[in-house]
């Protein structure tokens, strides 16, 4: 291939400073609430992204569904009820406090986005008349027609409103700037947060940013057991700039993590494995509760939890006699008893009663409204539905009232992933945090699917806010703590490395050797000597192949610094899975040396952070924030008569 | 430190084509390459030209850029072949027996 002109300034070797009292690192939803909170508050804020903010992050070109804004006017439970709900179902492994957050302040971040001109209502009555739409507020909904706490909303264009906001606030953002390191200091004996270290990811001008307080709002890790070289852009579900680059700043820094065992059988990548999200047929999330059928054209029945066959397509949307709400959607997709939603019948009782394959998804069979607010509302509005999905297959010819939709795999899940494909999914581990969603260091706070046990949205958008909110509190209490120059330098070395080595191992092939070494000794049933190997193997990717990683300008150096994190993280989760030595249904462990599930003992969490290179466990006991509201409100009571902005 | 005053970049083939710009609808403002999370347009440094696809493999097929695209139809998304969802005519319900 042809050499193209490099298109970008050359400024290797500058330096640019910035100061504020909140820096935000990462402009996903969480990141944008966060810098709104805190800019509302007074405070002088930058935002750092490494893409452009106006589509950056998970839910960049939309998304459909908001879980859990159980304040909203027509809801029929309470933030109590269905935050209590979650920690419970995940067996109080949960983050009771994120959960809390999203339940009790998710509908103020929609009414926000409103008064920003983004949609969140009916307001021109299409739906008028669905058994979804509460006709006073005009609000629509998802999952569970009755208790009302799950929203159906126009996604699309909340992101662009969102950097609206900020500009018009005053937020001061870098787009194309990773950010790459954390700045600490020691301040009355206690480490903490004053600052980070970015590069711009077009010319490698380093970026000193030196602030009061940090909120990291960077996603969770990726790209650890999924790689394809050819199409790397499709190996995992979340963006492809999201891969823990904030998690292995933080390990860096000795920032505490929890759940960091935790990992599922891979379900979302489009490599090959799977297809692109929400286009092939299946019945749950965005697409849940269609119409399902044989290749015989023979309906897949719906059963609600007791077994019962549903004869309309309405009774799939109520929780049955006696049950207040079920939990569906994207955090909880299979709940236990007590939460369970209407499901079609299992797969292997289909095979068992002669259901012939392929089965399709066949909205044609559904009410209209029902089958509009799949195919229109929701598949237009996703995350990254608008075009690959709604706009594609529409010019191909796709009508939702005349044609189906193909499953592929065997069940719903479209893809077909080996058990030691995995991937950090449904409620992960993360950051450790307490009630202001501060991490174990002064000054640094979290938010969004960087914080353990985080989903969706909704949760990213509450937390995002509440954290920023914290943070400014904070800021307001403290001065500006000088930064150790020694750091930047240190960081400028290792940012710069790969780009003083001519010839040498490329991104690709070091992230394929890290996801093949996580499959052969993290897979899906972990073991001490196995899990010690693995550590072996990236210990000497680390000494032999990082020297030599090679570059030849900043996209390759960005890839690169994004592979450098990965390894951080994989080593993170090696050693969170030695230091649980038992199985755990919950966090879908198993161990081939403790088959015990979930004994007494250590039905806990377990946390991990590196002190001078060695990984140090630390255990907190179950529900360790306390009664949820007891706890939100002690703390939260200038939010709540202060007009919850 | 070569390298670093002789910044280098060529295409990175992959086995698909998902960005594809229409050439007499483009007016080579680079707002998709400025947009994209992934990075994988490099913006035309020929006035009015469309951007360079440079890494297509790194593409997450998300649409931002067609989304912020000012005229509708000069880039199109397209999807690697096997990543093509089938759909058919909806079966008919088969008569009871």
């Amino acid at each position: 291939m042809s050499e193209i002109k490099w298109p970008y300034a050359n400024e290797f070797g500058q330096e640019e400073k910035a100061e504020c009292d909140v820096l935000v690192l990462g402009a996903g939803m969480a990141g944008c609430f966060a810098a709104i909170a805190a800019a509302r508050r007074g405070q002088k804020v930058i935002v750092v992204e490494k893409g452009a903010t106006v589509r950056s992050g998970a839910a960049g070109t939309g998304f459909d569904h908001w879980e859990s804004a159980c304040t909203n006017p027509s809801s029929r439970v309470t933030a109590k009820e269905i935050a209590e709900a979650y920690v419970d179902e995940q067996d109080h492994l949960s983050n009771g406090i994120a959960h809390y957050i999203c339940c009790e302040e998710g509908w103020d971040r929609l009414v926000d986005l409103e008064e920003m001109g983004c949609k969140i209502r009916d307001t021109e009555d299409e739906f008028k008349g669905a058994d979804f739409r509460d006709e006073e507020t005009k609000l629509l909904f998802a999952y569970d027609y009755y208790s009302r706490f799950t929203l159906r909303v126009w996604g699309k264009g909340f992101k662009p409103a969102l950097l609206k906001e900020m500009k018009k606030l005053g937020v001061k953002i870098y787009d194309h700037t990773e950010a790459t390191a954390l700045l600490t200091t020691e301040a009355g004996g206690k480490k903490r947060g004053v600052g980070a270290i970015g590069m711009d990811t077009h010319t490698g001008k380093i970026r000193i940013f030196h602030a009061k307080a940090t909120v990291l709002t960077m996603s969770r890790p990726a790209r650890l057991w999924l790689f394809n070289a050819d199409l790397p852009g499709l190996c995992e579900f979340r963006p492809f700039n999201s891969i823990g680059s904030g998690h292995s700043m933080g390990w860096r820094a000795g920032m505490e993590f929890t759940m960091m065992e935790k990992s599922v059988r891979a379900e979302f990548s489009a490599a090959g494995s799977s297809f692109p999200p929400y286009s092939a047929g299946n019945n749950h999330n965005t697409w849940y509760a269609c119409t399902m059928v044989d290749s015989r054209g023979v309906e897949i029945p719906y059963l609600d939890r007791d077994g019962n066959v549903l004869k309309t397509v309405k009774e799939r949307y109520f929780p049955v006699k006696g049950q207040k709400f079920f939990l569906k959607g994207g955090v909880i997709d299979e709940p236990k008893y007590e939460y369970r939603g209407p499901e079609t019948m299992s797969f292997d009782e289909l095979m068992k009663r002669g259901y012939k394959l392929p089965f399709y998804a066949d909205m044609s069979r559904m009410p209209e409204m029902e089958r509009k607010a799949m195919w229109g509302l929701m598949i237009g509005n996703e995350g990254k539905t608008a075009v690959p999905v709604y706009d594609y297959y529409n010019k191909r010819g796709f009508d939702p009232s005349k044609k189906a939709m193909q499953v592929y795999g065997t069940g719903w899940t479209s893809a077909s992933f080996s058990a030691d494909e995995r991937q950090l999914f449904g409620a992960p581990g993360g950051i450790m945090h307490d009630w202001d969603l501060k991490t174990n260091i002064d000054g640094i706070y979290a938010g969004g699917d960087q914080l353990f046990g985080s989903d969706c949205a909704g949760q990213a958008s509450a937390t995002g806010y509440y954290a920023g909110r914290k943070a400014s509190a904070y800021a307001d209490t403290v001065a500006l703590e000088d930064y150790d120059r020694q750091q930047v330098d240190d960081e400028i070395e290792r940012l710069y490395a790969p780009m003083y080595v001519e010839e040498g191992y490329s991104w690709k092939e070091l992230n394929w050797a890290i996801a093949k070494c996580m499959k052969n000794y993290c897979g899906a049933i972990k073991n001490e000597a196995l899990l010690v190997q693995g550590l072996d193997l990236l210990n000497t990717y680390r000494t032999e192949i990082v020297p030599k990683l090679s570059c030849h300008n900043t996209h390759e150096l960005v890839r690169t610094h994004e592979v450098l994190d990965i390894l951080n993280v994989a080593e993170m989760i090696l050693e969170a899975c030695r230091m649980r030595k038992s199985s755990s249904k919950t966090l879908c462990f198993e161990r081939s040396d403790y088959p015990e599930v979930d004994p007494p003992e250590d039905h806990h969490f377990i946390t991990i952070r590196q002190e001078n290179g060695k990984a140090v466990r630390g255990d907190v006991e179950l529900d360790y924030f306390g009664d949820l509201k007891t706890e939100y409100d002690k703390r939260n009571q200038d939010y709540i008569n202060g007009g919850k902005k | 430190m070569k390298k670093m005053n002789e910044l280098t970049v060529s295409v990175v083939p992959c086995s698909a084509n998902p960005i594809q710009f229409d050439d007499s609808k483009c007016i080579g403002c680079n707002t998709c390459a400025r947009t994209c999370h992934g990075d994988v347009l490099l913006p035309s440094t020929e006035q009015g030209k469309h951007p360079i696809v440079a890494w297509p493999g790194e593409c997450w097929y998300c649409g931002a850029c067609v989304l912020e695209c000012p005229v509708e139809g000069a880039i199109r998304l397209e999807h690697p072949l096997m990543n093509r969802t089938k759909f058919v005519d909806a079966i008919p319900e088969p008569a009871a027996e």
